[in-house]
């Protein structure tokens, strides 16, 4: 830290440096642009959809090899199967319970009413009696809506990879927290997983675990475990070192100061991070069911496939619901973990309450274990019927209706952006694009990062989907320009505005619990099965996230420079375009970073509804057993597209603090 | 004098890379910023001896940045002294293993800091009773010593509140409590009351007085603030990066400061207040007039003022029957005006 405290630029440095790096983006792209035009058809290194390079026929035959040493190699045998069965038998252990029963038992061990009454009870316990109204609100909801046992198989397998996930995140977070050294090396490893589209990880984990419930829970720790792990890391790092030290000064152990110092003041933040495990975990468990994990996942995966819109909004609407539930339950739970203690003061008749209750939960428990009408959820889901078809007439309606304002929104959209950056990056030839990513890397990162952008680009030669790549960067681009210029623009209407803040942000948190999948459906009914469709359930999934980086970057402009601002008679618009939005850059720099990796996380998903590109062929690998070849390499070029977008943008985003004298 | 209760010799305390390697070699007599640049070594404790006698207030002053804290830290080795020694009661403090030094932290010593270090999360009782509890006391116990400690630092009745519903002063009234609860034979307090504005500071300051004069222990007291350091220490200790440049009761700092940096802190303290006659006095010229009233050496100017200016004449000042010198007007008024020494 020393050395870099001296090595900080003067500010005279800095200006030239940025100016610089303006110029010489101009540069490089008019010179792409210029050449793109010359050459423009050569090269492209486009592929049949029903083609096959060597490199797809050799991971086929990999994928056949791993089959064939399923039962013979040590490997499987004793680790890969054994975790499989491990997992397995958790997840048809809590199915059995809640979800489908077994072969003994046909209808689960505790039924409907008595899951009501159990979450009311727990939701009770954890935060209030409203949320606990509300979350058995919901549970009923899902019943009516037809979709009971589905509902019940995605909250099973969302608990068996929440249990495992925090079993693994939360000691692991504590040691990160502890130890800087053990942190720093789990950080890269922790900024991969997240920075992976989720879609990308799904098939190579079948190649091991076979599709079901075990391949399902593992993707969904793969997700689930980095915000355990991360929060609860920051959770110990945020306890004031003067408690530690305080502590230790009087004789504490380390273990004792972790007891009954640490943790007891980082519990609240540790709450926090089990809110975004559930979160996180119940957004991978519905995208599992690509990969045949149980549950509403799987509903809307087929009515989206078969574009049913109606059942893929009453299966959408059962994820939300389950998602509003799960997550306002342990928001209020976090909430009440309160960092002031002196309101944490229980009633004198909190403890006849929970009695009276407990008895209740019990008696429901004991009715639903006997009583059919109790077990299964009665009626026939007329109310999901009556959903489906609603949605199916509203969007009938307003295709109907508005045909030509959704005609002309995608075809303004389409002709306007997309067709031009695609055919700009598909038909170009790979090395002039591949150059121009490179100098992308050199500008923005010197050589080092020119080198990671040649690396890039080489791995997805190799993959041999090139011209696939650039249809999904192109889609990937344009749905991060509308982004962005949302993220701007509503980000800093709220950024500046408490009240609008105050209106919106909870939209946007919500947004931010629904799973991704979930976008796609209203979009597939305005606008059918196109690319388009995809890019604008890409942008409402990652607005959220460009939005309140943006408003926090806004915000955080200390108030110093605003007033002072002001006080040089600063009108509202010369503040924003002067003062705040220059002064937010980095800001700036991470919301069009998350947005691009929120943005390519969702477009691959969008191959479900005919988005094309790599996220199809991903799909095309799930179904087609002769194309899984090319499904895993067109993983791994989404990969390196997330890889590349990544690194180029953070360097864009560190930029202010890395440049120095030496290498300016 | 007795044993000292403390004594420390060759003190060092150097951050960075190879650190060992740095003491006693030219590097080491390097400017900050240039070691800094050459090494990437910060040297926050330079050489540092004293001794602290049983029941002495032993201030250590300095600017933010001198290592006055890092000083207090590694004599309690919550910082790992690069090298020196280090003796408590008769006791090698750098010897002690990790469990020794637990023990002696449970018993011996304890510290209050600048910034309370309450936990939160605990009633105030709880706080006090910490070091009793992770020593295994038993519950009924520990809160009966905490009640003791609460009474005795005027906390009656604030035993179930929580640390933030106190106020800053009464906050550091617990974190004097909870160090005292372990009836430890060394207090260190790393600038106790700095985070207070200087009414409540001021109460603390008497509160210290007095419980020094109830308890009778040893102290050792982190501040900046000259005023503070006067008041309260038997002696001073100014650092200056890291180093000692002069220990001595506050009439000497003032009286006789060791160099230009002490000087510069002293020069606006109200000498009066400190300086005895025993430093203004000066040799009776040949024919001065010997028939002024007779004053001891150890008054303070402040206080000889009005007699001195109303005499008239020089004023005698003597210490068992032998003339050490003679005080006039404007001697008392050069003190006090702040001009010359």
């Amino acid at each position: 830290m020393a050395t870099q405290l001296l090595s900080r630029p003067t500010p005279k440095v800095l200006v030239e440096s940025k100016s610089y790096v303006a110029r010489n983006v101009s540069a490089l792209m008019a010179a792409f642009v210029a050449f793109a035009l010359i050459f423009r058809g050569q090269a492209t290194l486009h592929l049949d959809r029903s083609s096959l390079t060597p490199l797809h026929d050799w991971l086929n035959n990999l994928g056949d090899w791993i089959d064939r040493s399923r039962n013979s190699n040590p490997f499987f045998t004793y680790v890969v199967n054994e975790i499989r069965a491990f997992i397995n038998g958790l997840v048809s252990m809590l199915r059995d319970g809640i979800s489908v029963g077994s072969s003994f038992r046909p209808v689960p061990q505790v039924g409907w009413l008595g899951i009501v009454a159990i979450i009311g009870l727990v939701v009770y316990l954890i935060s209030s009696i409203r949320v606990a109204l509300l979350a058995m609100t919901g549970f009923v909801f899902l019943g009516l809506l037809g979709l009971w046992t589905e509902s019940m198989d995605t909250l099973a397998l969302t608990l068996a990879a929440v249990v495992l996930s925090l079993i693994i995140g939360i000691p692991l977070g504590i040691c990160a927290g502890l130890f800087p050294k053990f942190e720093k090396m789990l950080t890269p490893i922790l900024d991969f997983a997240q920075v992976m589209p989720t879609f990308v990880y799904l098939t190579p984990v079948t190649l091991f675990f076979l599709i079901g419930p075990a391949s399902a829970t593992i993707v969904t720790l793969i997700y689930a475990i980095p915000p355990a792990l991360r929060i609860t890391a920051v959770a110990i790092k945020e306890v004031p070192w003067s408690s530690v030290e305080a502590a230790t000064s009087m004789g504490s152990t380390r273990m004792q100061a972790l007891r009954k110092v640490q943790l007891p003041q980082a519990k609240r933040t540790i709450v926090v991070g089990i809110n975004q495990t559930i979160t996180a975990a119940l957004a991978m468990v519905t995208i599992a069911a690509l990969i045949d994990a149980p549950g509403l996942g799987k509903v809307v995966v087929r009515a989206l496939t078969s574009l049913d819109v109606g059942r893929s909004f009453q299966a959408g609407l059962a994820i939300v619901i389950l998602a509003v539930v799960l997550d306002r339950s342990t928001t209020a739970a976090a909430a009440k973990v309160s960092s002031d203690p002196t309101i944490d003061r229980p009633s004198k008749y909190r403890r006849p309450t929970l009695i009276g209750v407990g008895v209740i939960t019990l008696l429901l428990v004991y009715l639903s274990r006997t009583y059919v009408w109790a077990s299964t959820f009665p009626g026939t889901g007329a109310l999901g019927r009556m959903v489906a078809s609603s949605a199916d007439n509203i969007t009938d309606w307003i295709q109907l209706h508005f045909v030509t304002v959704t005609n002309g929104i995608t075809d303004t959209v389409s002709y306007g952006l997309i067709n031009p950056m695609q055919s700009l990056l598909v038909e170009s030839p790979w090395f002039v694009t591949g150059s121009m990513l490179i100098g992308l890397g050199v500008i923005f990162g010197g050589i080092r990062l020119g080198l990671v952008s040649a690396l890039c680009v080489l791995a997805l030669f190799g993959t041999g989907l090139w011209s696939d790549a650039m249809i999904t960067l192109a889609s990937t681009l344009v749905a991060a320009v509308i982004t962005v210029v949302l993220g701007i623009v509503v980000g800093v209407w709220i950024g500046r505005n408490r009240r609008a803040d105050r209106w919106i942000r909870p939209l946007l948190d919500a947004g931010q619990v629904l799973p991704a999948f979930v976008y796609l459906v209203p979009f597939l009914g305005l606008f059918g099965p196109t690319r388009f469709t995809a890019i604008m359930a890409a942008v409402v999934y990652a607005a959220p996230a460009s939005i309140k980086l943006m408003a926090d970057g806004i915000r955080g402009v200390p108030a110093t420079i605003t007033e002072a601002a002001t006080a040089a008679g600063s009108s509202p618009w010369q503040m924003i375009v002067k003062v705040q939005l220059p002064t937010a850059r980095r800001a700036l720099a991470l919301a069009t970073n998350q947005g691009l990796i929120y943005v390519l996380a969702m477009i691959v998903v969008g191959g479900l509804v005919g988005a094309g590109g790599l996220g199809y062929l991903v799909v095309a690998g799930f179904s087609q057993e002769n194309l899984k070849g090319k499904g895993l390499a067109a993983g791994l070029a989404i990969v390196i597209l997330g890889i590349l977008i990544d690194r180029l943008t953070q360097a864009v985003a560190n930029k202010r603090d890395s440049v120095s004298p030496a290498r300016a | 004098m007795s044993a000292p209760m403390i004594s420390v010799r060759h003190l060092w305390k150097v951050f960075g890379p190879n650190a060992e390697k740095i003491i006693g070699t030219p590097t080491a007599d390097l400017s900050r910023s240039q070691l800094r640049a050459q090494t990437g070594n910060t040297i926050a404790v330079r050489d540092v001896s004293f001794d602290v006698a049983p029941g002495e207030v032993f201030v250590v002053m300095g600017l933010s940045g001198s290592g006055k804290s890092t000083l207090v830290r590694c004599m309690t080795r919550l910082i790992e002294p690069t090298q020196g020694e280090l003796e408590l009661a008769g006791e090698d403090i750098l010897k002690a293993d990790a469990k020794r030094l637990r023990e002696l932290r449970r018993s011996s010593f304890s510290m209050v800091f600048q910034h309370f270090g309450l936990l939160p999360h605990r009633k105030v009782i709880d706080n006090i009773a910490y070091s009793l509890e992770i020593n295994g006391v038993d519950k009924a116990t520990r809160h009966k010593r905490a009640n003791e400690v609460i009474e005795l630092v005027g906390l009656h009745g604030y035993g179930n509140a929580y640390p933030e519903q106190l106020s800053g002063g009464m906050q550091q009234r617990v974190g004097l409590a909870r160090a005292l609860a372990v009836d430890p034979k060394v207090l260190f307090l790393d600038e106790p009351f700095s985070a207070l504005d200087p009414l409540i500071r001021r109460d603390m300051q008497a509160e210290v007085i007095r419980l020094h004069h109830e308890l009778g222990k040893t102290l050792v007291f982190i501040t900046h603030d000259l005023a503070e350091a006067v008041k309260l220490g038997d002696r001073i200790a100014i650092m200056k990066d890291g180093a000692i440049v002069q220990i001595g009761t506050p009439e000497e700092l003032v009286a006789a400061p060791a160099d230009e940096y002490v000087e510069n802190f002293v020069r606006d303290f109200p000498k009066s207040h400190v300086l005895t006659l025993r430093w203004i006095a000066r040799l009776a010229k040949d024919d001065e007039d010997l028939s002024g009233p007779v004053l001891p050496p150890t008054i303070s100017v402040r206080d000889a003022s009005r007699q001195v200016l109303e005499a008239g004449r020089p004023v005698r000042v003597m210490e068992d029957g032998k003339l050490l010198g003679v005080v006039d007007s404007n001697g008392i008024l050069s003190v006090i005006a702040g001009i010359g020494s």
